[in-house]
């Protein structure tokens, strides 16, 4: 298993240590996990799922909570608008 | 229509932190057929995640190798979210639906902090105490960060040692405790032996970090400065948190930092006893002496009947257990050990108990709900929490209130009215497994004080 993962969060690729969460590849790229009803920038709250503040578009699928999700490689990550 | 994988035992533990993984390492080893459920991809909760402070490390091992060779059956990865009749619970993951059948129920949900609005807590890297621990133990790289931890608790402490021991430069703790309430939290330690232990452990640990009572983050500042240059579509990535004003001891103190950890202590998980049909009193799930809520056959353990900690939640965790399998006498057994824990719960309570001021943290544009950006001013119209979210949403997003609830539980004394199937959003195409008409389950006001 390497030791490093790319996965590219708003289309830039981001080097995260294996077994890192999707929430933290984003925080590590400075990207907000989502933009909240009024237009706010968002990140990881609560770290265990409950909050919700994490969720993003991974793979395509909106409203992951990033923070309960391992990153694999060549994962596409995005802001959930 | 997918009706989902069904599996049966006869004891369903929910929840895999201490409480839940004592209660079916306990119940197994009598015997029993047990399985244990957890919406996290491994057992362990929160403070056995992924290798925990070293304090507990032994405990968490000799548990889990209990649970393994009692033959405990182990489904993490799925997460209840409703009961359609009485013995059956589904449950969400990500292939799919399960109908998990059971004859005995322990309910070992745990606890989450909570949280307090004040100025620019929404903010990027603004995140919980445990949150941001939480993070680090996921890979988040914190070396030479420089990091606030804030709230109150005993939490505090042990992130900001965990932290640290990862290469954090922890700029201060600020706890809103008083001196003198953590003073009398200090002798009272002494009655109990394996906490002042661990605490001289840690005190060892936490050498060298400034540490402020009476003190709490008033203000969370955003880098204006990297404003200007953070033109077109990626303006957002660069609104993130420089600096906290802190309320030290009465005097307002500004400090740089990469992260603002901030809790306030702990509240119960309570929506699935709830949703169950447990009682609930003074907050916390209602048990008699060996575990058991008000609903037969459905025990719980662990921080939804009083915030205690790990030693106490093991302790219920293995009443539970005991219980639910018959052996009533061995579990009679721990009843004085668990009572020692219970007092040092009712001295964690007195000690950490939310001070007024903090109510006049949140100003007028202060968001409190943040699924659905409610600001205060919006929430002072109101006189209770069910006229809230019918007027303003708050606590109508996917956190259902779980961290706006307990919020306006300290700012208006608002107390929850009902939780309603499901507990956790779900997809569309496992709602399809609930039936059409499920009722609300309503907590009666005399049941909540």
């Amino acid at each position: 298993m390497p030791n490093e993962i790319i996965v590219r969060v708003n289309g830039a690729p981001v080097s995260v240590p294996a077994g890192a969460t999707v929430a933290v590849a984003m925080m590590m790229a400075s990207q907000p996990c989502r933009t909240s009803v009024t237009g706010e920038p968002r990140s990881t709250l609560c770290g265990m799922g409950i909050c919700f503040e994490c969720r993003a578009i991974v793979n395509g699928i909106p409203h992951s909570r990033s923070c309960q999700l391992p990153c694999e490689p060549e994962m596409d990550v995005r802001t959930d608008e | 229509m997918n009706n989902g994988a069904r599996q049966g035992f006869e004891i369903f533990v929910i929840g895999g932190g201490p409480a839940g993984i004592a209660a079916a390492a306990c119940a197994a080893e009598a015997g029993a057929q047990v399985a244990i459920v957890d919406e996290n991809l491994t057992l362990g909760g929160q403070i056995w995640r992924g290798g925990t402070a070293e304090a507990d490390s032994s405990d968490a091992s000799h548990w889990h190798s209990r649970l393994k060779t009692a033959g405990v059956v182990t489904l993490c990865g799925k997460r209840v979210f409703h009961q359609p009749e009485a013995g059956v619970l589904l449950a969400e993951s990500a292939d799919g639906l399960s109908h998990l059948r059971y004859r005995t129920l322990i309910l070992a949900t745990g606890a989450r902090e909570r949280f307090l609005p004040f100025p620019g807590w929404t903010l990027p890297n603004v995140a919980g105490a445990g949150g941001l621990q939480a993070l680090v133990k996921s890979g988040l790289p914190i070396q030479c960060k420089q990091v606030v931890v804030a709230g109150t608790g005993p939490l505090l402490l042990a992130v900001a040692s965990y932290l640290r021991k990862h290469g954090a430069e922890i700029v201060l703790i600020c706890e809103q405790a008083s001196w003198s309430k953590l003073a009398r939290f200090g002798i009272a330690l002494f009655g109990h032996a394996g906490k002042i232990g661990q605490s001289f452990q840690l005190a060892k640990e936490l050498k060298g970090i400034p540490f402020a009572a009476n003190s709490w983050p008033v203000i969370a500042h955003e880098a204006k400065a990297h404003e200007e240059k953070a033109q077109g579509n990626n303006a957002q990535g660069n609104r993130v948190l420089e600096a906290v004003t802190i309320s030290r001891a009465g005097k307002p103190t500004t400090l740089k930092c990469d992260y603002l950890a901030c809790g306030f202590h702990l509240v119960p998980n309570c929506e699935l006893p709830i949703l169950l049909g447990c009682r609930i009193l003074n907050g916390y799930v209602q048990v008699n002496d060996f575990q058991e809520t008000s609903v037969e056959k459905i025990f719980c353990a662990g921080e939804p009947t009083g915030i205690g900690g790990v030693d106490l939640a093991l302790m219920e965790g293995q009443i539970a257990g005991l219980a639910a399998v018959g052996r009533r006498s061995e579990a009679q057994a721990l009843f004085g050990k668990r009572e020692k824990f219970r007092r040092f719960a009712r001295i964690l309570e007195e000690t950490f108990r939310l001070r007024p001021e903090l109510r006049n943290l949140p100003s007028d544009d202060t968001l409190v709900c943040r699924c659905e950006d409610v600001p205060l001013s919006r929430l002072r119209e109101h006189s209770s929490w069910r006229a809230a979210k019918l007027h303003t949403r708050c606590g109508m997003g996917p956190c259902q209130g779980r961290i706006c609830g307990p919020a306006t539980e300290f700012l208006f004394q608002w107390n929850p009215d009902s939780i309603r199937p499901p507990v956790f959003p779900a997809r569309v195409e496992n709602l399809a497994a609930m039936p059409a008409q499920s009722q609300p389950r309503s907590v009666a006001p005399a049941e909540l004080e």
